[in-house]
């Protein structure tokens, strides 16, 4: 295999997605909610983006707006040429090609009844990507490239193990050779001792295919392996966001700092931990936002202008971004 | 009971199913012991027999099929193992509480919280329904709920995931058990709400001298809360000793592996990232364990001693357990 050198980026630019709003039949309007609310980066090829944040941050509600798979409020979204955003109908289902997604669960994002080689052959047929022949000698070398033998092709999805299964999802994914693989959660419905053979299988697979990952988790170790730049996400905005040696050697958001804190270390001590910034509570609903900084109800450190006004995600030194009045 | 005893111990449980492939032995000659205000972490992938060790000193065994072949489980000297029913039922809940994985499924939908905790005191304690409720008010308190009166009315579906795990250990802990076990306890939430179920169970372990038996797959739960540690692979203690010992120089290749295979937060990651070291393929099939150690197909560090004779749980050189022909200083027998 070669690597390819591929030219696209994606490109997301102060994306929206509110779900609920205008009228309902019984109680009158409907509350907004704003699950993503002006989220803005770019992704160069061949590199891995990851997004991190609590449940309830707008991650995965992003990921799921650039595979078109949610209803997009406001904002653009181009990978390369193709303006992902803007395309409706016939020209979007032929562009989703060059963007596909690996889902958390590999139980449920697989169907039943299928053979595992119908499922990884699937988009090929869908596409209408090559002869009978040449889709059939695709899957083969799928099945190969992820590691599963040519002849698991004819096993229905039940008889693989969950780190099978999501090998079967990337040859999905893979199949119809795209530019972009959007990874929600892709290892953490896995078992620790499978999740590194995923995770070095992915690695894998982007340097010889020059692929470009979305990579979206609650994971900070895992984020930390495999991502090259990370967006801390809170609330349906991006508060920190930096290459991947910066954000963990210099995190400067209080609450990028509370997320930091709050993974167990294995060579950690035990009594170093209640030292450490600890959350109090659950986020604010993502109905009734705060006016001022959506972090300053639980932020150790917030004054009173917080509360007041947003604090917007300005460039700190070459690639650092933060959002917050105090750093 | 001699006071060498400790607070629980389970030894040499055996646990078999029957199932459609043949006889599963889920637990082979399973022993730990745990004493007041300790806590224990056993680590290991599904179908390790981690979860099944915690129904076993429960005693909720499904049987059939399953069934307990032979063992000792003693709880202050007293054994449950072959208990009858109705005693091990009372002791179930007031002097060993369980907390699960998933609090939606394991709370019930149409009762208020504050009736369920209720329920377990008025049923352990025969206390009357307003000092019942009182207690729960109070431990809802004590699991740091804010305005604990208000959502002691709320119905499950009401509270936040965290919120809902903080009920659930406010139930386990409301007849002030002895032994607390937990069943992957945080698996399902948020990092900052681990933290904060972390901190609580801590708190109240020191306050009230329970004894925690915490169930995970996460070898950094165990570094942070743990006390002594038992690795399980595939219906056995491979590895036991003090959480120091244990994390710091790891005997056996399977908790060597589960130690490097995750990537581990580091607060000053190398620019260069290597490979994750794999454990190679997966937990074995129980109903088709070979002679040999269950481990040895997945293992880099193989004698041929490895496929023909199950190592024994034997102590090295720093005094803790490991069942490893290779740690145990190789093929001489």
């Amino acid at each position: 295999m070669t690597v390819e050198k591929r030219g696209n980026t994606l490109v997301v630019e102060d994306l929206k997605v509110h779900f609920g709003g205008g009228k309902s039949l019984l109680s009158g309007s409907r509350p907004t909610v704003h699950a993503v609310d002006g989220v803005s980066f770019s992704v160069p090829a061949g590199k891995t983006f990851g997004i991190v944040g609590e449940s309830g941050s707008g991650k995965t509600t992003t990921a799921l707006a650039i595979m078109r798979l949610v209803n997009i409020t406001d904002g653009r979204i181009t990978l390369g040429d193709t303006p992902i955003s803007a395309l409706e109908g016939e020209d979007l289902r032929a562009a989703r090609r060059q963007f596909q997604i690996v889902f958390q669960d590999p139980y449920s994002s697989l169907d039943p009844r299928k053979r595992a080689g119908e499922i990884v052959r699937e988009p090929l047929d869908l596409m209408q990507i090559g002869t009978h022949d040449e889709r059939d000698a695709a899957v083969r070398d799928l099945f190969q490239q992820v590691g599963l033998r040519p002849e698991q092709r004819a096993l229905f999805p039940h008889q693989f193990s969950g780190g099978q299964r999501q090998r079967l999802g990337l040859a999905r994914a893979l199949s119809t050779r795209p530019d972009l693989i959007v990874c929600d959660e892709p290892v953490s419905a896995l078992d620790v001792a499978i999740q590194a053979q995923i995770l070095n299988l992915m690695a894998r697979l982007q340097r010889e295919l020059g692929l470009t990952y979305l990579f979206i988790s609650h994971d900070l170790g895992v984020v930390q392996h495999i991502c090259d730049e990370i967006a801390v996400m809170y609330l349906g905005q991006i508060v920190e966001q930096a290459d991947r040696r910066t954000l963990f050697t210099n995190p400067r958001h209080p609450y990028t700092k509370a997320l930091l804190a709050a993974v167990p270390m294995v060579h950690g001590n035990q009594r170093d931990r209640r030292n450490r910034v600890r959350l109090k509570g659950d986020p604010p609903s993502p109905v009734n936002l705060p006016k001022g900084c959506r972090f300053a109800s639980r932020c150790p450190l917030a004054q009173a202008h917080c509360h007041e006004q947003s604090p917007p995600l300005t460039t700190r030194e070459a690639s650092h971004k933060v959002a917050c009045f105090l750093q | 009971m001699s006071m060498t005893d400790p607070l629980l111990s389970v030894e040499d449980i055996v646990v078999d199913f029957q199932t459609r492939a043949g006889k599963a032995r889920v637990l082979d000659h399973v022993s730990l012991e745990v004493e007041s205000g300790e806590i224990l972490g056993i680590v290991g992938e599904s179908g390790c027999g981690k979860s099944m060790t915690a129904l076993s000193i429960m005693g909720l065994v499904p049987d059939p099929p399953g069934r307990v072949t032979s063992g000792s489980i003693r709880l202050d000297g007293v054994e449950l193992v072959g208990m009858d029913h109705e005693r091990l039922r009372r002791i179930r809940g007031k002097d060993i509480g369980m907390i699960f994985q998933e609090p939606m499924s394991s709370l019930n939908p149409v009762f208020t919280v504050g009736e369920q905790i209720a329920e377990s005191v008025r049923l352990h304690e025969n206390a009357s329904p307003r000092a019942a409720m009182d207690r729960a008010i109070a431990m809802l308190r004590a699991v740091e709920i804010p305005e604990a009166e208000l959502r002691a009315r709320a119905y499950p579906h009401q509270l936040s995931g965290g919120m809902r795990q903080r009920v659930m250990i406010a139930i386990a802990l409301a007849c002030r058990p002895r032994v607390l076990i937990a069943d992957e306890p945080t698996t399902a939430l948020d990092t900052t709400v681990q933290a904060q179920i972390f901190d609580l169970l801590q708190d109240l372990q020191s306050d009230m001298g329970t004894a925690i038996i915490l169930i995970t797959h996460d070898m950094g739960a165990i570094a942070e809360l743990a006390d002594t540690v038992a690795v399980m692979y595939a219906g056995r203690v491979v590895e036991k000793g003090t959480v120091e010992t244990v994390l710091s120089s790891p005997q056996h290749p399977y908790t060597q592996g589960l130690i490097t295979c995750v990537p581990h937060l580091e607060p000053d990651p190398p620019a260069e990232r290597s490979e994750l070291m794999e454990i190679p393929g997966v937990v074995p099939a129980l109903t088709d364990l070979g002679r040999g150690c269950a481990f040895a197909p997945r293992c880099r560090a193989t004698i041929d001693r490895c496929g023909v004779e199950k190592p024994a749980l034997l102590p090295s050189e720093d005094a803790h357990l490991t069942a490893c022909w290779v740690a145990q200083g190789g093929a001489q027998r």
